[in-house]
C-alpha cells in the first residue's frame, strides 16, 4: 500500500503526449481541477513523452534516455501528477527499474515516490469531495491494465464517480479485461488486438450508458477507434473532462 | 478437427487461423470463464488468497536459491530409496535415457500419465522411431492423441475441445462407439478403453509435480487415477521432471499443492495425490520393479543463471496465468506452436527453444498484466517478458551472459525509429513542431493507417496541442491579472 503525503501547495503537471495531441482540454480540465483544489499548477513546458514506446518495445537504453531528460524537467519536490495510469506506472514502476544497480538509483527513487495518477492524487491527497451539478445520467468507466494493476487507480476513479449524486455506473462484463491496445501490441498482432477491442466495445455498449469515461488515453485511441469505425454514439472521454463539468467547473 | 501447429516462428499465421474459427473461439471462452470462475471461488478470501501467495512464492524462491544442492540431496536420497536417477541435458539425452532402460525391457508400450516434459522432448515421436508405442492415458491426453493432436493447455490438453468434437473424435476412431453428447458415458469410454492398456504395458512414465530432497520422494497430483495406474501396474516406473520442480522439505508440499490446485481447477485439493518414495520392496505385493527419475536442463539453467529471470523457474505449472490472459483466451494454446503456451509459455520457450525461434512470441502480449495479477507464486511475467524483448532485440550488455538466440529480433529500422523517437522525447523543440506539425496538418491523415484501421478509424489529432493551450490560457492570465 501506497503512503500519501499531506496535500501540498504546488504541483508538477504531466500532461502525457496522446492528451497533448489528441484530447488537450482534458489537460485544461485536470489542471482546472486541481486548481479548484486550492493548488498551483506548473506545467513544464520541456515535458514530452515518459518513453514507454522505447520501454515496451525492448528499447530499455533508448527509454532510459528519455526517462533521465524528463526527470530532469521536475527539479522541485513536488508531486508529478500524471494524466493517465499507463504514464503514470511507467513513471512510478518503470523508471526504477530501468535505474536499477545504477548509481542513480536512489534520486530515480525518490522521483517514482512522487508521480502520481490524478484520479489517484486526487482522492488520496486532496481528499476532494465533489458536489454533482448535472443531471441524471449514466456512466460506464474503462481502466487501463497499467492503471490497475500497476496503480490500482481503479479504485479512485470509482471512488470519484461513486461521489457524484445524479451518475449511475454501470459495470461492463470483463470489466478488468484488456481493452487489445498494448502500445506497439496493436501494430504487431493486429488480429488479436482486433479480437480483444471488438469484444471490449460490445461489453462497454452492453451497459447502455450514456457516457464512457478512462483515464487513459491509449486505451481511448483504441475504443473510440473502434466505435467509430462500428458507427457507434458511445464515446469515451478523459475522466477530468467529465468531473469538470459535473461540478460545474466549465 | 487438427489444429497442431508448425511452430513458434508460425505465430502469426496460426494465431489469425484461429481467431478465424468461431467454434474454437466459442470454446476457449467457455472453459476461461469456467476456470477463471472456478479460481475465484476457490481464493473468496482475498487476505488468505495474498498470504498462501507470499508462502507458495516464498518457497520456491528459496529452493530455487539452493538448487544446485537440492538436485544432489535429491539424487543421493532418490538412490539411497532405490530410485534410479539419471541426469538429461537436453532432449536428445532424455529420449535415449528411456530408449534405454525400455530396451533393456524390451517394453513395447509406454503407458504414460499426463506430462508436459515428455511432450517437451517430444517423447512419443522418438520412441515411435524405435517401434515402442507411448499410450496417453490422461483423458484429456488420450483425446488429443487420437486426433494426431497436441495439448493446447498444459493441465487441460483437450480444453479447445467441445463434447461434440470429442463424440466425433471417438466416433472416428473408436471400433463400436455410438455418439453421445453424455460426458460421463464419454470419459466412461475413454476408461473402458485404457484399462487393459495398463495391465499390457511394459513401463509406465509420469512427470513430477514436486520433487522432495528432503526425503527422495517424487509427488504426482491428479484427478483420474490413472497417473497412479502409471505409476503402480506396469513393471517399470520412469518419473521425468524439469530440474527446477525440486523443493527442500517435505513440508514445503502442502502449500504449494494447495496453491496449484486451487490456481489450477479450484479445487482445494485433487482426487489423488500420490507420492512415490521407492520401488517395491520385499514383501509388497504391487508398485513397480524399478523407479527411475530423469533430471531434465534442456535449457533451464540459462534463466537459473539471471537473477530475474531466474523467477520464471519459480512455476508450478497450474496454468492459471494462460486462463487468465485475454491473448491466449482468443487465440487458443495451439497457436502459440510451443509445449507451454500463453504467458508462462512466452517466458519459458525462450530459455528451452533460443530467443530466435520464439521472438514473435515475447512481444505477443499487451502487458496487461492479469497473468501476473494471479500466479500463486508472483512471477512477474510482463517484467520478464520486457527483458525477454530487450534481450530479443539488443546484444547482451558486456557483464551479461547472452541468451541463446539474443538479439535475433534486431531491426536496423526499428532500431532507428527508436532512437529517433528517444532524441525527439529528449528534444523538446522537435517535439513540440512534431506534435505542432501533427495537429496542424491532421488533414493529411489518411483513412486507412494500416492495421490499426482494419477496425477502427485513424485517430484523430485535436486542433492544438496542450502545450499551445497553455501557452494561450498563460498568456490571458498574465493579462488578466
Amino acid at each position: 500500500m501506497r503512503i500519501y503525503p499531506a496535500k501540498p501547495k504546488t504541483v508538477y503537471f504531466y500532461g502525457t503526449c496522446l492528451v497533448d495531441m489528441f484530447d488537450p482540454e482534458a489537460g485544461l480540465d485536470a489542471i482546472s481541477l486541481l486548481e479548484q483544489q486550492g493548488l498551483e499548477v506548473i506545467f513544464i513546458e520541456k515535458q514530452t513523452c515518459c518513453g514507454q514506446p522505447a520501454y515496451s518495445s525492448g528499447y530499455t537504453k533508448e527509454a532510459k534516455l528519455v526517462a533521465q531528460n524528463q526527470m530532469d524537467l521536475f527539479v522541485d519536490p513536488w508531486p508529478v501528477i500524471v494524466l493517465s495510469g499507463s504514464c503514470g506506472g511507467m513513471m512510478h514502476h518503470h523508471y526504477r527499474r530501468l535505474y536499477q544497480g545504477d548509481s542513480a538509483q536512489a534520486t530515480v527513487e525518490k522521483f517514482c515516490n512522487r508521480v502520481f495518477e490524478l484520479t489517484e492524487f486526487l482522492v488520496n491527497v486532496c481528499r476532494i469531495k465533489l458536489e454533482d451539478k448535472g443531471d441524471a445520467t449514466s456512466v460506464v468507466m474503462h481502466t487501463s491494465c497499467a492503471a490497475r494493476r500497476e496503480m490500482n487507480v481503479h479504485v479512485t476513479a470509482t471512488q470519484l464517480l461513486n461521489q457524484l449524486q445524479n451518475v449511475e455506473l454501470k459495470i461492463p462484463a470483463y470489466e478488468s479485461e484488456c481493452c487489445g491496445f498494448g502500445g506497439t501490441f496493436a501494430v504487431r498482432h493486429p488480429h488479436i488486438s482486433q479480437a480483444m477491442v471488438e469484444d471490449k466495445t460490445r461489453h462497454l455498449s452492453e451497459t447502455k450508458a450514456a457516457v464512457l469515461v478512462s483515464a487513459d488515453w491509449g486505451c481511448l485511441l483504441n475504443i473510440n477507434g473502434a466505435f467509430e469505425y462500428q458507427g457507434q454514439s458511445l464515446k469515451g472521454r478523459h475522466i477530468a473532462s467529465f468531473l469538470l463539468e459535473r461540478i460545474g467547473g466549465k | 478437427m487438427n489444429h497442431s501447429s508448425k511452430g513458434p516462428e508460425h505465430f502469426h499465421s496460426q494465431a489469425k487461423a484461429a481467431l478465424g474459427d468461431p467454434q474454437l473461439r466459442q470454446n476457449f471462452r467457455g472453459a476461461m470463464d469456467y476456470l477463471q470462475d472456478k479460481r475465484k471461488s476457490a481464493f473468496h478470501d482475498p487476505v488468505e488468497e495474498e498470504k498462501i501467495r507470499d508462502l507458495s512464492e516464498a518457497i520456491r524462491q528459496r529452493c530455487l536459491s539452493k538448487l544446485p544442492q537440492l538436485l544432489e540431496l535429491l539424487d543421493t536420497n532418490c538412490t539411497r530409496n532405490g530410485i534410479e536417477v539419471h541426469w538429461a541435458e537436453n532432449s536428445d539425452e532424455a529420449n535415449d535415457i528411456i530408449a534405454r532402460i525400455a530396451q533393456r525391457h524390451e517394453a513395447k508400450l509406454i503407458i504414460k500419465g499426463k506430462s508436459m516434459v515428455s511432450e517437451e522432448i517430444e517423447l512419443n515421436h522418438e520412441m515411435a522411431k524405435l517401434g515402442i508405442e507411448c499410450l496417453e492415458s490422461d483423458m484429456g491426453e488420450y483425446i488429443v492423441q487420437l486426433d494426431g493432436d497436441k495439448p493446447s493447455h498444459i493441465i487441460m490438453p483437450a480444453i479447445h475441445k467441445n463434447k461434440q468434437e470429442v463424440s466425433d473424435t471417438f466416433e472416428h476412431h473408436l471400433d463400436n462407439f455410438t455418439p453421445t453428447l453424455d460426458v460421463d458415458e464419454l470419459i466412461q469410454t475413454g476408461r473402458t478403453r485404457l484399462r487393459q492398456k495398463f495391465y499390457d504395458a511394459d513401463i509406465g512414465l509420469s512427470g513430477v509435480n514436486f520433487a522432495v530432497a528432503e526425503t527422495g520422494s517424487l509427488c504426482l497430483v491428479e484427478n483420474e487415477g490413472n497417473g497412479r495406474m502409471c505409476t503402480t501396474v506396469p513393471k517399470v516406473h520412469i518419473a521425468i521432471t524439469g530440474i527446477e520442480k525440486v523443493v527442500e522439505f517435505l513440508s514445503d508440499v502442502p502449500p504449494l499443492y494447495s496453491a496449484l490446485t486451487r490456481s489450477a481447477t479450484g479445487q482445494a485439493i485433487t482426487t489423488y495425490f500420490n507420492i512415490i518414495s521407492s520401488p517395491r520392496k520385499s514383501g509388497e505385493r504391487d508398485g513397480p520393479l524399478e523407479v527411475h527419475l530423469v533430471l531434465l536442463d534442456n535449457g533451464r539453467t540459462q534463466a537459473y543463471q539471471d537473477a530475474d529471470m531466474r523467477k520464471t523457474l519459480q512455476c508450478i505449472r497450474c496454468g492459471a496465468c494462460m486462463n487468465h490472459c485475454p491473448v491466449y483466451t482468443r487465440v487458443g494454446g495451439h497457436a502459440y506452436g510451443t509445449v507451454y503456451p500463453g504467458p508462462i509459455g512466452q517466458i519459458i520457450s525462450p530459455h528451452l527453444m533460443g530467443l530466435d525461434k520464439t521472438k514473435e512470441l515475447v512481444t505477443a502480449s499487451s502487458f496487461c498484466g492479469a497473468c501476473a495479477e494471479v500466479c500463486p507464486v508472483r512471477i512477474p511475467i510482463p517484467d520478464i517478458l520486457q527483458r525477454l524483448r530487450t534481450a530479443a532485440k539488443n546484444p547482451p550488455e558486456a557483464d551479461m551472459i547472452p541468451m541463446t538466440g539474443q538479439a535475433s529480433a534486431a531491426s536496423t529500422l526499428e532500431s532507428l525509429a527508436m532512437k529517433g523517437f528517444a532524441f525527439a522525447a529528449t528534444t523538446p523543440t522537435l517535439y513540440h513542431a512534431g506534435t505542432w506539425s501533427a495537429t496542424k496538418l491532421k488533414g493529411l491523415m489518411p483513412d486507412n493507417i494500416g492495421p490499426w484501421t482494419q477496425c477502427r478509424t485513424s485517430p484523430k489529432f485535436a486542433d492544438n496541442t496542450l502545450h499551445q493551450l497553455i501557452k494561450t490560457r498563460n498568456k490571458k492570465k498574465g493579462e488578466t491579472s
